[in-house]
């Protein structure tokens, strides 16, 4: 990568006392938010804060300490806004439930699994930091990861573990635990990503022809993107998720486009989604409907189905206006699945555009340390990665804030961090820490090359794969 | 690899850019809308478990809310629900009207004059609290009003509007039939709602606030307005001879009108002052007839016609002089009849002019805006929107006025020892139902502190007893002891 020659002079600082302070921040954010939601719904300091508060401590503190054991050089910004947004998730879904206990409802105890899901995904993400010294090993397993990717996809389909949740047949049930595929699937597809075009981004970058001004990729090479696209609308037409089908696709174009820096495949990919999106409009009545509910949400509040939800998150989001109402002064549990899809809502009605503002702010950071990563990476594969990683978060948020917000049409998708969630949860973390190790590589200083050495085509061509 | 990557950088930095822009745009811009929105439970549910202020008529608390044990923590309570609904409305569920609409946001305590407060209830923790709104209503006058209505036989259809002349403060506005706002604040939402249906079915409508809200001709009483026109005009003054006369000779037409009783006012020619008196419609239609659509317009339009005066209340209905009238129509119009219609408010506005000289307040219900510490927060001042006619004419007209009550058809709203100047009216409707009654009127002549406005729509007396002032007259006398003798 020529591009990094000029960074090679400059050595990063590890600045784990900085991750150190932020996560003060980030667990006072957290611990505070349970607090106040204590106070706010109940009146009184929650009873157990001492032990969920410790609890999130003590996870926060071994993701650290295993960050600065393993991963050094890590990007000391990331971990602190992870931990921040999980905590303020959990004060939030922590108050809702609050709120279905005393209306009656049977399913009160989101905050308890969350945490839960909270420590697999922080051990996950240990295991992943630990066991995975170098991101380049991933590149191995580029079919594999592929194959497996598009298996859990289909998962949900295959009879007794299969399972239909609200309309979106999505889910698999293991041992008595509802689980997304999906969620994991888009780690794995990544990874495949990012191998596949490592190789294959010369002849999909340099042949083609040009058209005006820009140079259209050759038919031959659109094999990738026409079998992506499959994927996409086979997700959408059958598993009614439209959400998932633009983020995949969203996904792989960005990457694809990456990798070859032709925007001819974006025009290609711009047109192949668009011709999609007619026709899902056309065929895919739910696609219309979520359609007309974004242009008209007042006009179909009393219809089934109609826009309830939306209608109900937006009067809740206006209602809470700059500083929002406080923790147990809305009404978040009018709007359906308020602690998943729609947990900004509740943000957006109890703690304000403020709130709202600063959890859009912490994604943004996270996405702005994901590009930078993938700038200043030393290899094509780790660029990739961290584009696509970084990708999921922009697309997954503005995908699912703006359908709440009323920005885009809504399509289900969780929110992530915030959202409850166990599969999302898990396999963000999981995305964390493989941004991390490709951090790591990026900014760990240069191997120092022996001057003695002959500084021509040998030094060029043996690559260095350990580093430590 | 980079550059691309800067590409997509930017482009998710206009994906977030959005997402904040739309934010503010959604919770900030549009919020208000959205609160608006009658759908919007949220609103009513928070309005519901919050101390909602108290409406106040002098230092009673005629609407307040009331620690409740259920669902919401505060409830509603009427202390004379019937008496003032039309000017309380009603907190329910499903909407809210009158002042409690029209000042929702200060007995909710969103209003942003309540913001110091806000801001102390927000520091301290304590729940919000909503701001008091003291009325301008007269409570010895709302009695008398209320209790004259009540007091008509049958089922009444009736409504009195009082106003204090040199102000527009409204005294009493009372309407029968009404409803129980306290039933409708309930919060057994089912019966709200069940109750709601069956009162906007009635066919007897109650939910109307017919001092502010049913337009019905104005019959005699416009002649008022008609003699204002005539004396404004120049060519005329109390004394003036004026054509009396058994009928009158519609202009294009071959139709001819008489006057109430048949009679012939007393001659072919008559002084305007004794027009008034035995209200002579064939005096009011050649006048009319003689001034033409336009003057009568503008001088109604002066009194406040074609147009609504009151703002702290709603559903006020425009009273109408159409410009578009023919001569017979407008020979018409001057006995307050053909197209021209009028709220009780409207004839309790002309009456108050002519006694404040000629100027027209705009009319009001809310006094004092006073925070839940009982620290006043706003006042209404009183304002005068138009010089409907010159000192000199209202002197003239209150003359003829006090004449009609001590000699003429207004008898019935003679005090002992004060000079009330008064004006009956009975207007035609269909032939299968009595007339209108109307009375306005206002006292002390040489002083005036209240003017009266009763308009009786419907009732079970015979149609001969209707005329003469004999329904509105001792309603209207009543008020007027109510105010004068405080």
């Amino acid at each position: 990568m020529s591009q990094t020659g000029t960074l090679m002079g400059f050595v990063h600082r590890r600045r784990r006392g900085a991750e150190l302070f932020l996560l003060v921040l980030a667990l006072m954010v957290g611990i505070g938010a349970y607090a106040a939601v204590g106070l706010g719904v109940e009146g009184v300091v929650p009873a157990d804060l001492v032990g969920y508060g410790g609890w999130l401590t003590a996870l926060i503190v071994a993701a650290h300490i295993t960050v600065r054991i393993v991963a050094p050089y890590a990007d000391p910004v990331l971990l602190p806004l992870v931990a921040a947004l999980n905590g303020l998730g959990l004060a939030v879904i922590r108050r809702l439930d609050l709120t279905y206990e005393a209306i009656g409802l049977d399913q009160h105890t989101f905050a308890r699994q969350q945490l839960i899901w909270m420590t697999l995904g922080v051990i996950l993400f240990i295991a992943t930091l630990v066991l995975l010294r170098d991101h380049r090993v991933l590149q191995r397993f580029t079919y594999t990861a592929g194959l497996i990717g598009i298996f859990l996809l289909i998962l949900p389909f295959l009879p007794l573990v299969g399972r239909e949740i609200n309309g979106a047949r999505i889910w698999i049930n293991v041992a008595g635990f509802s689980f997304q595929p999906g969620e994991v699937a888009k780690v794995l597809l990544v990874i495949a990503f990012a191998g596949y075009l490592v190789l294959h981004r010369d002849a999909l970058a340099l042949a083609g022809r040009r058209v005006v001004f820009i140079d259209l990729p050759r038919g031959r090479d659109l094999g990738p993107i026409l079998a992506m696209f499959g994927v996409s609308m086979m997700i959408l037409v059958l598993q009614n998720d439209l959400g998932s089908s633009l983020l995949f696709f969203g996904l792989f174009l960005a990457m694809l486009y990456v990798a070859t820096e032709r925007p001819g495949w974006l025009v290609v990919g711009g047109l192949l989604f668009g011709a999609g999106a007619l026709a899902a409009y056309t065929f895919v009545g739910n696609v219309q409907n979520r359609f007309n509910f974004w242009l008209h949400p007042m006009d179909h509040y009393e219809d089934t189905p109609g826009s309830y939800q939306l209608v109900e998150a937006l009067f809740g989001q206006g209602w809470g206006g700059l500083i929002g109402r406080g923790f147990g002064n809305g009404f978040p549990e009018r709007v359906p699945f308020a602690y998943s899809d729609f947990i900004i809502s509740t943000v957006g009605e109890e703690l304000g555009l403020a709130a709202i503002m600063a959890v859009i702010l912490c994604y943004g950071l996270i996405v702005e340390r994901a590009l930078r990563i993938a700038l200043i990476s030393r290899d094509g594969f780790g660029k990739l990665l961290a584009v696509g990683l970084g990708a999921i978060v922009a697309l997954q948020v503005f995908v699912v804030v703006g359908g709440v917000t009323g920005l885009i049409p809504l399509t289900g998708l969780t929110t992530p961090f915030l959202s409850y969630g166990g599969s999302s949860l898990v396999a963000n973390w999981v995305i964390v820490a493989l941004l991390l190790r490709v951090s790591d590589q990026a900014r760990r200083p240069a191997p120092r090359l022996d001057p003695g050495d002959d500084a021509g085509a040998d030094s060029e061509s043996t690559q260095v794969v350990k580093l430590r | 690899m980079n550059k691309p990557i800067r590409v997509v950088s930017v482009f998710c930095l206009v994906l977030f850019l959005a997402l904040l822009v739309n934010a503010t745009y959604l919770m900030y811009v549009r919020a208000d809308s959205l609160s608006d929105d009658p759908r919007n439970r949220r609103i009513i549910t928070a309005t519901f478990s919050r101390e909602r202020g108290a409406i106040l008529v002098g230092k009673e608390a005629i609407a307040r809310s009331v620690p409740s044990d259920d669902k919401y923590k505060f409830q509603r309570t009427y202390s004379q629900p019937y008496k003032y609904a039309p000017i309380t409305g009603y907190f329910s569920w499903y909407g809210q009207t009158g002042v409690e609409s029209s000042q929702n946001a200060v007995l909710a305590g969103d209003d942003s004059r309540l913001f110091v407060t806000r801001l102390v209830d927000l520091l301290s923790n304590s729940d919000p609290k909503g701001g008091n709104v003291q009325l301008t209503a007269d409570a010895a006058a709302q009695d008398a009003a209320w209790d004259g209505l009540e007091a008509l036989p049958g089922n009444a259809q009736g409504a009195v509007v009082a106003l204090e002349p040199t102000t527009g403060r409204v005294l009493a506005m009372a309407s029968t039939p009404t409803f129980d706002p306290n039933k409708l604040a309930s919060h057994d939402f089912g019966a709200v709602a069940d109750l709601s249906k069956e009162l906007n079915a009635d066919p007897s409508q109650p939910l109307i606030n017919r001092a502010i809200g049913t337009t019905l001709p104005p019959g005699s009483t416009f002649k008022l307005v008609t003699a204002a026109a005539a004396i404004e005009s120049g060519n005329y003054d109390a004394d003036s001879q004026v054509p009396g006369g058994y009928r009158f000779q519609l202009p294009q037409s071959t139709t001819s009108v008489g006057n109430y009783d048949g009679g012939n006012c007393g001659g072919r020619r008559i002084t305007l002052t004794q027009a008034l008196q035995v209200s002579c419609n064939v005096t009011f239609m050649s006048l009319a007839n003689e001034l033409g659509v336009d003057a009568m317009a503008d001088q109604a339009e002066a009194f406040g016609f074609n147009d609504t005066s009151l703002e702290d209340l709603g559903g006020q209905a425009e009273s109408l002089y159409p410009r578009d009238m023919d001569p017979p129509q407008t020979a018409l119009s001057g006995i307050g009849q053909s197209s021209v219609t009028a709220t009780p408010l409207q004839m309790a506005m002309v009456a108050a002019a002519i006694a404040n000289d000629g100027d027209v307040m705009r009319p009001y219900v809310v006094d004092e805006v006073r925070a839940a510490n009982l620290s006043v927060l706003d006042r209404t001042d009183p304002q005068n929107i138009s010089k409907a006619v010159s000192s000199t004419t209202a002197e003239e007209l209150t003359k003829m006025m006090v004449a009609t009550v001590d000699s003429g058809t207004a008898t019935p709203a003679q005090i002992p020892g004060v000079q009330v100047a008064g004006k009956t009216g009975t207007a035609q409707s269909t032939a299968d139902r009595p007339p209108y009654a109307w009375f306005v009127s206002f006292a002390p002549a040489d002083d005036p502190q209240v003017a009266v406005a009763v308009l009786v729509q419907s009732s079970d007396t015979s149609r001969s007893e209707i005329g003469g002032g004999r329904l509105g007259g001792p309603i209207a006398k009543a008020v007027m002891e109510a105010v004068i003798n405080q």
